[in-house]
């Protein structure tokens, strides 16, 4: 098979891991901090997908439903967070899955009230529709291309933030000691949800750029979701890097097997047989990779024990 | 008496009686909700001694619910074909007996606990959380991209398998059948939680230090716990399939797995008939908001938030004295 094909296929991989980490970095950001595990975090993606998509139809700008993304899941998350979550951080992670599961029923069945259960679609903004030549004689489309860029960017900026400024040390501190940060003046309910207004915010600028690549509808966070907790595992949880390495690990291991195993199981099967064997192998692929992790290190590759 | 052994007794009594009743009034509807409770409330049970009594909260029991299902749909449907389920090394046919399905799941659902607990259980709290939900979504997804039992679309039984001298297409028959399995389970588990494994599971979750410093393995004890409980989730996800005649990868989704947690908080963590209080509550309340609105799951999330926030200890613990569960 071609090389220009797998490399075609390896940066797809690169752009879906790239989107999983905006989903992981926050969930293991409000884990690390907080000690809540999110299943609502998924609902912020839709939101981020759903703002995105009917701003960019209302106004017909791509960029003005980005930034309607963001605001829309910062805002939902700061709500969600003085309204239902900050109960929850005292309690056992048995009853935050529970109200966050129902966050969750709550979240979809409020966006299929607002937007019925047909999908919308988002286009990719014009000027990134078309398909750039890379080294090699490869055409790719633009747009996923600056999607990996874009994500990059949000690490970066985020490694900038946590580890460069006031607020990251902050965050930091929360993490280590909660009460000692709180007696020394810091408005630690405020930083909490600030911290969740982030996650949130990220998740939902996910959503938007995702959302130009599917079709935009309820339930579309929930496997995501499930993709950023397997990386969260992979990675460690509360790191940011493990994040990151996950999400690309994750991205890559999915998108090259199911695009290779099948080719490589028709080497000795026939093809249908192949085929069969190949997708259902590579759709748990990305699982055996997560077990394979465990085995070696139980706290993920950069957790601590 | 004391308040929850009376509130034991006016469940099983009302699950009983109910469906006597509409039988007599000719309400087949009214069965098949008892017995979707029944059902329900038996999954819920297996989680229960897991969730409850072991305080692992897994998030993937749905797996085991599905392959439950799948164990009948695959038996069933080989059975109904007339095709052999395998050839070699010996011939071994489909089936449609109830008693071997039932068997073929427990087994199935106990040997895919083994693996994914002998793993997960490597790990603590969110952590285990997360990783059961990751291996019940690879068995999702496997159901989903495997074509021969029908993949994404499910597979459909035409005709409810047998169980010898009973006719188990009428409603309150099956019925019959679900419950006094749920009723052997119910005294199962008060034998099991009352027993040394029981005690010490329980001493497990609240200080495996101190369990361990006695010498005890706890590994091996959730491994146990987590493996029953498993088995009476994939008993009931045959019955399950068998009252709706059909299996589909949707009885693995993560939903499902959140809607067997929902039923075990709902009635009452860790309490012997909380599963089955919360499974009657829950299609009830599936039932009568699904009346009202077509987005019912809105209100459902809001009781639900209601109950974690607000009523901790669920329907049966409202109803009780909260100590007299707490031992």
């Amino acid at each position: 098979m071609p090389v220009s094909l797998v490399i075609e296929q390896a940066l797809n991989g690169l752009q879906f891991g790239v989107m999983i980490f905006l989903m992981a970095a926050g969930l293991t950001l409000i884990f690390g901090v907080m000690g809540l595990i999110n299943l609502a975090h998924g609902s912020f993606f839709m939101t981020g997908a759903f703002a995105c998509a009917a701003t960019a139809a209302a106004t017909g700008s791509f960029l003005l439903g980005l930034a309607a993304s963001l605001a829309a899941a910062a805002a939902a998350g700061a709500l969600v967070e003085v309204a239902v979550i900050r109960r929850l951080y005292a309690r056992d992670h048995l009853d935050q899955v529970l109200a966050t599961f129902a966050l969750i029923l709550i979240f979809s069945e409020g966006t299929r009230w607002l937007f019925g259960s047909f999908p919308l679609y988002l286009d990719v903004p014009q000027a990134l529709a078309r398909g750039v030549m890379l080294p090699g004689g490869i055409q790719y489309p633009l747009y996923r291309l600056v999607v990996i860029v874009v994500g990059l960017c949000v690490a970066s900026g985020l490694w900038l933030l946590i580890h460069r400024t006031r607020l990251g040390m902050r965050i930091r501190a929360g993490e280590s000691d909660r009460e000692m940060i709180a007696a020394l003046g810091v408005n630690i309910a405020g930083l909490y949800t600030a911290v969740f207004a982030i996650g949130a915010a990220l998740a939902g600028l996910a959503g938007a750029l995702v959302g130009a690549l599917q079709s935009v509808q309820v339930g579309m966070g929930e496997p995501v979701l499930i993709l950023a907790f397997v990386v969260i595992v992979i990675g460690g949880i509360g790191s940011i890097r493990g994040a990151l390495i996950g999400s690309i690990l994750v991205g890559l291991t999915d998108t090259l097997g199911r695009f290779l195993l099948p080719s490589a199981f028709g080497l000795f099967l026939d093809p249908s047989a192949a085929t069969a064997f190949g997708s259902a192998l590579a759709s748990m692929l990305i699982y055996i990779l997560m077990a394979v992790v465990l085995i070696f290190r139980p706290n993920g590759l950069f957790g601590v024990a | 008496m004391n308040r929850e052994t009376l509130a034991n007794t006016v469940i099983l009594a009302a699950l009983a009686g109910i469906p006597v009743l509409a039988h007599l009034g000719g309400e087949p509807f009214v069965i098949t909700l008892a017995t979707r409770i029944a059902i329900l409330g038996l999954a819920g049970v297996g989680l229960n001694l897991a969730l409850g009594h072991g305080g692992l909260v897994s998030f993937g029991h749905a797996a085991f619910f599905g392959v439950g299902g799948y164990a009948m749909g695959v038996l069933a449907s080989h059975a109904q074909a007339w095709t052999p389920l395998a050839t070699w090394p010996v011939e071994i046919p489909g089936t449609n007996l109830m008693p071997v399905i039932w068997l073929t799941a427990i087994l199935a659902a106990g040997l895919l606990s083994l693996v994914i607990a002998a793993l997960s259980l490597r790990t603590r709290g969110v952590y285990f959380i997360m990783i059961t939900l990751a291996f019940a979504q690879m068995a999702y997804y496997f159901a989903i991209s495997w074509p021969a039992y029908g993949g994404e679309d499910g597979l459909s039984i035409y005709v409810r398998n047998r169980f010898p001298g009973l006719n188990t297409l009428d409603p309150i028959q099956f019925f019959a059948v679900c419950f006094t399995l749920l009723c052997l389970t119910l005294a199962l588990m008060s034998r099991i939680t009352g027993s040394r494994f029981g005690l010490l599971l329980q001493a497990t979750r609240q200080n495996p230090a101190r369990v361990e410093a006695l010498g005890v393995q706890t590994y091996r004890i959730r491994l146990f716990a987590f493996v029953l409980s498993a088995m009476v989730t994939g008993l009931a996800g045959a019955l399950y399939a068998d009252l709706n005649r059909f299996v589909s990868p949707s009885m693995m989704s993560w939903q499902m797995s959140g809607e067997l947690i929902v039923i075990v908080i709902l009635g009452g963590v860790g309490r012997a008939l909380g599963p089955v209080a919360g499974a009657g509550l829950y299609v009830l309340l599936e039932n009568q908001l699904g009346g009202i609105s077509d987005h019912w799951q809105i209100f459902l999330g809001a009781v639900l938030l209601w109950v974690v926030l607000f009523a901790r200890g669920g329907v049966l613990g409202m109803l009780c004295d909260r100590r007299s569960a707490d031992g």
